[in-house]
């Protein structure tokens, strides 16, 4: 199988170089993001930071490939993503991205376990296996008692929960999170920090996460500023270490 | 880059959806949103139940022989055109109103559109599971439509011409109307659904779950 080649690491993850997305609206052309260049490399977990209409959802949708820049590349494991046809570009987002959004996005006549099974179904996984590995890791994620309940009966953190055990679901190289913990309390926001800590560190899985939410600075290794569409600044936690300690302790 | 670098690089093309598990989750969405799929059935069932109720009682004029007639007294030149009428009519209904259905059942899931396609579901999923179930909603909507008129036009009958209905009843004519009716309900049901669950199909994932209904 050609999965073993899957396997072979590369040093960055993600790749954008001069990333522009224009919405255009009547005769109004919005510059959302006005030419964004990073590098994340593998094993990373960076957090997205900037003000409300900064361009971090934006950002987040070109490098899922959710979306198409209207000028620039995005790579992803050194690929550029806007060469893959449909086929490509569908299996990239089944097996190598997780999406976690803010909105939790489960799909809500499904049960947690069913919303967690179907990336392995479209991954070509037999049914018996999905369902086993669904049931895995939603027990990984703390709601094996709740693997037959629709996302409606589910709390906000639960549905979150949920949503992250389904991004996990064909192991993917990349999580990306779009706001994970905009919906949720201080307690449940952090248990899902918790879990992404938990992932980056055991399972090496790069985490890049948009959020507004200084707790998760804490977790992650760098910090990329967006303002107005541009990078602003790109901080390594060891030079923030002092004011985040401030500012969690105005939390407590 | 070509395709053969591309594999080298990590990445494939190999995305499935069972058909038993495209069935599973049509089925599925029809079951939970019952009262919904209701309504867009209740419109496949009255116009199916027109259509048929106008071939078959056509039928019955046509084939029925009369209490004081010895020769079935067929219809007019002009009647035969107003039932021509008619079956443009419902078939028109038919179209327009599935179409209908199917257009709100596709926007108002949008979002879950898209979260399919962030989880990897090509264009063709997504077409293929609205399509399953307007062919289900298609053919349980006709089959009770059809029955509906079908027994409607025969209880029309029976006010008309009495018990001598039923000996010079054409059954096989009948019955092959209410069949016409039951394959016209499923492809209008199929065919309003291309649309819509093609352009649902297409939307980038961004777009689809941008949209709140
Ligand atoms: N589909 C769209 N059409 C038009 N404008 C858009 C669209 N998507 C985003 N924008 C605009 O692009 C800018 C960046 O939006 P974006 O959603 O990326 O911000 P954000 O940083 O994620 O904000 P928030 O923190 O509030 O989620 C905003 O001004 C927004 O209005
Ligand atoms: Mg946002």
């Amino acid at each position: 199988m050609v999965d073993t080649l899957t396997e072979i690491r590369h040093e960055y993850a993600v790749k954008t170089m001069n990333v522009v997305k224009e919405y255009i609206m009547g005769k109004q052309t919005l510059r959302a993001l006005k030419g964004v260049s990073i590098e994340i490399r593998a094993g990373e977990y960076i957090s997205i930071m900037g003000p409300s209409g900064s361009g971090k959802s934006t950002l987040f949708n070109m490098i899922g490939g959710l979306d198409k820049p209207s000028s620039g590349k995005v790579y992803i494991d050194e690929v550029d993503i806007s060469g893959l046809d449909a086929f490509e570009l569908a299996w990239l987002r089944c097996r190598k991205i997780g999406y976690i959004f803010q909105t939790f996005n489960l799909i809500p006549v499904m049960t947690a376990l069913e919303n967690v099974t179907l990336p392995m179904i479209f991954a070509g996984m037999t049914t018996q296996d999905a369902l086993d590995k669904g049931a895995e890791l939603l027990s990984l994620v703390g709601l094996g008692d709740r693997i037959r309940h629709k996302p409606l009966e589910l709390s906000g953190g639960q549905q979150q929960r949920v949503a992250c055990a389904r991004a996990l679901a064909n192991d993917p190289a990349i999580i990306l999170a779009d706001e994970p913990t905009g919906n949720l309390d201080l307690k449940t926001g952090h248990e899902i920090i918790e879990l992404l800590r938990h992932l980056n560190k055991e399972k090496g899985v790069t985490i890049i996460s948009a959020t507004h939410d200084l707790k998760m600075l804490d977790a992650s290794d760098r910090i990329i500023w967006i303002r107005d569409g541009l990078v602003d600044k790109i901080e390594a936690r060891a030079d923030l270490d002092i004011g985040v300690g401030t500012l969690q302790g105005e939390e407590v | 880059m070509t395709s053969d670098a591309m594999t080298r690089a990590g990445i494939q093309r190999q995305i499935k959806l069972p058909n038993s598990e495209a069935v599973k989750i049509a089925v599925r969405s029809i079951k939970i949103r019952f009262w919904r799929s209701l309504i867009t059935t209740a419109g496949i069932v009255l116009a199916i139940a027109f259509l048929t109720y106008v071939m078959v009682s056509g039928a019955i004029q046509t084939f029925v022989i009369p209490e004081d007639a010895i020769e079935p007294v067929g219809l007019t030149a002009q009647q035969q055109a107003t039932r021509i009428w008619l079956i443009a009519i419902s078939l028109l209904v038919c179209v327009v109103g599935i179409s209908n259905a199917m257009l709100m059942s596709v926007t108002e899931r949008y979002r879950e559109i898209g979260t399919m396609k962030c989880l990897g579901a090509l264009d063709w999923f997504v077409v293929k599971l609205f399509l399953i179930e307007a062919a289900f909603q298609g053919l349980i909507g006709s089959a009770v439509g059809a029955l509906t008129g079908f027994i409607a036009a025969i209880l029309v009958g029976l006010t008309a011409h009495g018990l001598l209905l039923f000996p010079s009843m054409p059954w096989g004519r009948a019955f092959s109307h209410v069949l016409i009716a039951l394959v016209v309900g499923c492809l209008l049901a199929v065919v309003g659904a291309v649309y819509p669950a093609r352009r649902a199909g297409k939307m980038p994932p961004a777009d689809a779950m941008r949209t709140e209904i």
